[in-house]
């Protein structure tokens, strides 16, 4: 079940600092979408508005109208919103104090679910979603922070997926890794899509055209190209976006 | 500079930090010798089960005050450990502006305040009114000094847990208090029993406070509210006593203090060990 | 690790090899509008011209895609570029295809100048070139393609033949000339469909081996090339 995004008017503060700008976008359901741009564009701040972790950061502050499925989400407790809007951030952060199976529960068991049945049928379902069963199933009881990192990723993702998202988003999930373990999260991004949004930010153009089917262009808080992958990278409409792509700049 | 040069500096330096690590330990191996030295021979299994004997008689023990220690200690934990992990929860994870300061800067100065004046403050708030000495007068004064100890280290260490570990949290839609209490305090345990077991040795001499609030007791305690033996105590009063016996007591019951600190600091340490330490 | 990437240019490599069917029977109908003297293959003929027009414009745009969103490298490189040249010669073929059967259709209702024999040969030379330069490809046989090439020279002579034998027919009878002028540039055209197979299966070496063999002087030095090759 995959849910579209509608954003509205964005804008979005950190204390004086005006960071995103009118921001008007659709995310389409089931798809992939990336946000790319040059650092400080407010691609980050932008994911973050998305599940309403932008505002935990003291001096924040958004306004506008984001709408899932419809519904607003600036409108309701913010906890609610976050376990329909999941996030994975760019360093892989498991819970140090707890072996594999209970991050991959966490989100759940902290809930409050407590049936051992559902929660392993659950660590199971989540982890072989992010590909990463097979490498740990033998092992459940090891301390999450003992896997490498691109495991350790991919248990942060399973650990998202855990709670039944209707939407991934993913803040540069792949910039701490190394191209290998980027190449397995790549993989894993497409074979997770149509039974979820997922939102990606990435500063790598290659991933962004790999993996995505829309793309758009983020610069000094401005939404500036908003199109199909293929599109946007072959023939993009604004010259700022063709000077970003071609590297003539930043 | 030439690459001999540097390496001469840099042995003088490692000599001069092991100096300066050997020059600390030394006062404490020294402590700890000397009490050895002085009061190993009076250690024995009676001075663990006997009552003091009457004034001018050879022999007897501590017993009541190894007890009433261990007694204070507890109810000092029982009072001050939850105030001050909980407050040092609120410090760390507030995002208000105005009162952690106020708070923290309190906290701060109460660290500072002698403890014989908090022995005061208690006579005031609980001997006086109850009309007794009691050991719950003394467990709350002990409290008092342990509170600001626990409350910053806890703080402290909650600080240095990763901001990517709350938000990892908040992440996955559990509320702001649930990622509090089971993420960010399991990762910052270690580091905030290390708080607790600096606060417990700190209060375990105390003496000046428990002199008029525990009192002190020749005898078993009657009841929480009732005077009650302490280490401390009985060590002070044995000190200046003109008897050998008690003289050489006095040294035993130090050595057994120190004992008993380090003994409950290893049991923290035992019982609270993860299965994975937080990577820090 | 399957790679979403391997689906896509497996995608590619089916559109090159149903191009290169419908090539192929364009070459087959084409002469036996002319052998058969049937209208009904010239139709034919034109008909697959307008499915290879769309077969080679969405067969350039995949790969174009591909090499735009992908960025990809060694061997994907040679063979998403090799395909698109592929394609080109491909379209070529359809196209040389295209002229003989519009010849044929002007000779249909017009005697016949000689029974044509090395004609229909160079039909079913060419055919197999363009056949075996396409296996080629799909199965990475860098030999088989050197075949190919080499087939190359057979199809030269034969269009030398027809052009010396026709001469003569010219020259005894001046009416005959536009009906023989009309076979000549028939065995042409498929000559130079001959040409086309061969440049796809230079293609498919630089696919496999990443050597370019294309002509760098005449037909001895590349054979001397190719004999020190191996």
């Amino acid at each position: 079940m995959a849910d579209g995004i509608l954003v509205k008017q964005l804008n979005a503060w950190f204390g004086a600092a005006h960071v995103l700008k009118d921001i008007d976008l659709s995310v389409t359901p089931g798809g992939l979408t990336a946000i790319i741009g040059p650092s400080g564009c407010g691609k980050s701040t932008f994911v973050r508005c998305l599940n309403r972790m932008h505002e935990v950061i003291p001096g924040a502050r958004a306004t506008g109208t984001v709408l899932l499925e419809g519904d607003d989400l600036y409108a309701q407790d913010p906890v609610v919103i976050r376990r329909r809007v999941g996030m994975v951030f760019q360093k892989a952060n498991p819970f140090p104090t707890m072996s594999v199976f209970d991050n991959a529960v966490a989100g759940i068991r902290l809930a409050g679910v407590r049936n051992r049945a559902r929660l392993r049928e659950a660590a199971e379902r989540a982890l072989r979603q992010a590909a990463l069963w097979d490498e740990v199933k033998d092992q459940l009881g090891r301390s999450g922070a003992s896997l490498s990192g691109g495991q350790q990723q991919r248990l942060c993702i399973a650990r998202a997926l855990a709670v039944e998202p209707s939407v991934l988003l993913m803040d540069e999930p792949c910039s701490a890794l190394d191209p290998i373990a980027t190449a397995k999260i790549e993989e894993l991004m497409l074979d997770l899509r149509r039974h979820l949004t997922i939102v990606i930010v990435t500063h790598n153009m290659q991933q962004a055209a790999r993996v995505s089917e829309w793309t758009a262009f983020f610069l000094m808080g401005e939404l500036i190209e908003m199109g199909v992958t293929k599109e946007l990278f072959t023939t993009p409409r604004d010259s700022r976006t063709e000077a970003y792509i071609t590297g003539r700049f930043g | 500079m030439t690459t001999r040069g540097r390496h001469v500096k840099s042995a003088a330096i490692g000599g001069l930090t092991a100096v300066a690590a050997l020059v600390v330990v030394t006062p404490l191996l020294l402590v700890f010798g000397f009490l050895l030295y002085q009061g190993a021979a009076a250690v024995n299994l009676d001075f663990f089960t006997h009552l003091p004997k009457p004034v001018g008689e050879v022999g007897g023990g501590m017993a009541n005050a190894i007890v009433g220690s261990l007694i204070l200690l507890a109810l000092a934990a029982a009072l001050g450990l939850p105030l001050g992990i909980l407050g040092g929860m609120y410090l760390a994870e507030s995002q208000d502006r105005r009162l952690p300061l106020i708070l923290r800067f309190l906290a701060d100065v109460l660290n500072g305040v002698p403890s014989i004046v908090i022995g005061i403050f208690a006579y005031t708030v609980l001997v006086l009114p109850m009309r007794r000495f009691s050991a719950l007068a003394g467990g709350f004064a002990l409290a008092v000094i342990m509170v600001p100890i626990v409350l910053r280290t806890t703080e402290e260490m909650l600080r240095l847990v990763p901001r990517t570990l709350r938000e990892a949290g908040l992440g996955l839609g559990l509320s702001r208090w649930k990622v509090a209490v089971r993420v960010v305090l399991p990762t910052a345990r270690a580091g905030i029993v290390t708080g607790v077991m600096v606060s417990i040795a700190r209060v375990a001499g105390e003496t000046a406070p428990l002199l008029f609030t525990a009192f002190g007791n020749r005898f078993w305690h009657g009841g929480l509210d009732q005077p009650i033996a302490a280490l401390p105590l009985q060590i002070f009063a044995y000190a200046i006593a003109p008897y050998d016996d008690w003289h050489r007591q006095a040294w035993a019951g130090a050595l057994v203090l120190i004992g008993l600190v380090f003994v409950v600091s290893l049991a923290a340490r035992v019982a609270t060990r993860g299965r994975y330490s937080a990577a820090r | 690790m399957e790679r979403h990437f391997e689906a896509d240019l497996q995608t590619v490599r089916e559109r090159l090899l149903a191009m290169g069917g419908v090539a192929e029977s364009m070459i087959r109908q084409s002469v036996q509008a002319l052998v058969g003297r049937d209208e009904s293959q010239v139709q034919a003929v034109l008909a697959h011209e307008e499915q290879m027009d769309l077969l080679c414009i969405e067969i350039d745009d995949r790969c174009f895609t591909l090499l735009a969103l992908q960025a990809p490298l060694a061997s994907d490189l040679r063979f998403l570029v090799g395909g698109i040249k592929i394609n080109s010669d491909l379209e070529r073929i359809a196209d040389q295809a295209v002229s003989i059967a519009l010849r044929a259709q002007g000779l249909i209702t017009q005697p016949e100048v000689k029974p044509l024999i090395d004609i229909p040969r160079m039909a079913t030379l060419a055919q197999d070139m363009v056949r075996q330069s396409l296996d080629a490809f799909v199965r990475r046989d860098a030999e088989l393609a050197r075949r190919v090439i080499e087939a190359d020279d057979e199809v030269d002579s034969l269009r030398d033949q027809v052009f010396r034998e026709l001469l003569v027919y010219m020259m005894a009878d001046t009416a005959t000339i536009p009906r023989a002028l009309a076979l000549i540039l028939i065995s042409r055209h498929l000559e130079r469909i001959a040409d086309h197979a061969t440049n796809i299966a230079e293609d498919v070496i630089y696919i496999v081996r990443g050597e370019d063999v294309r002509e760098r002087g005449d037909k001895e030095l590349r054979k001397g090339l190719r004999i020190a090759a191996h």
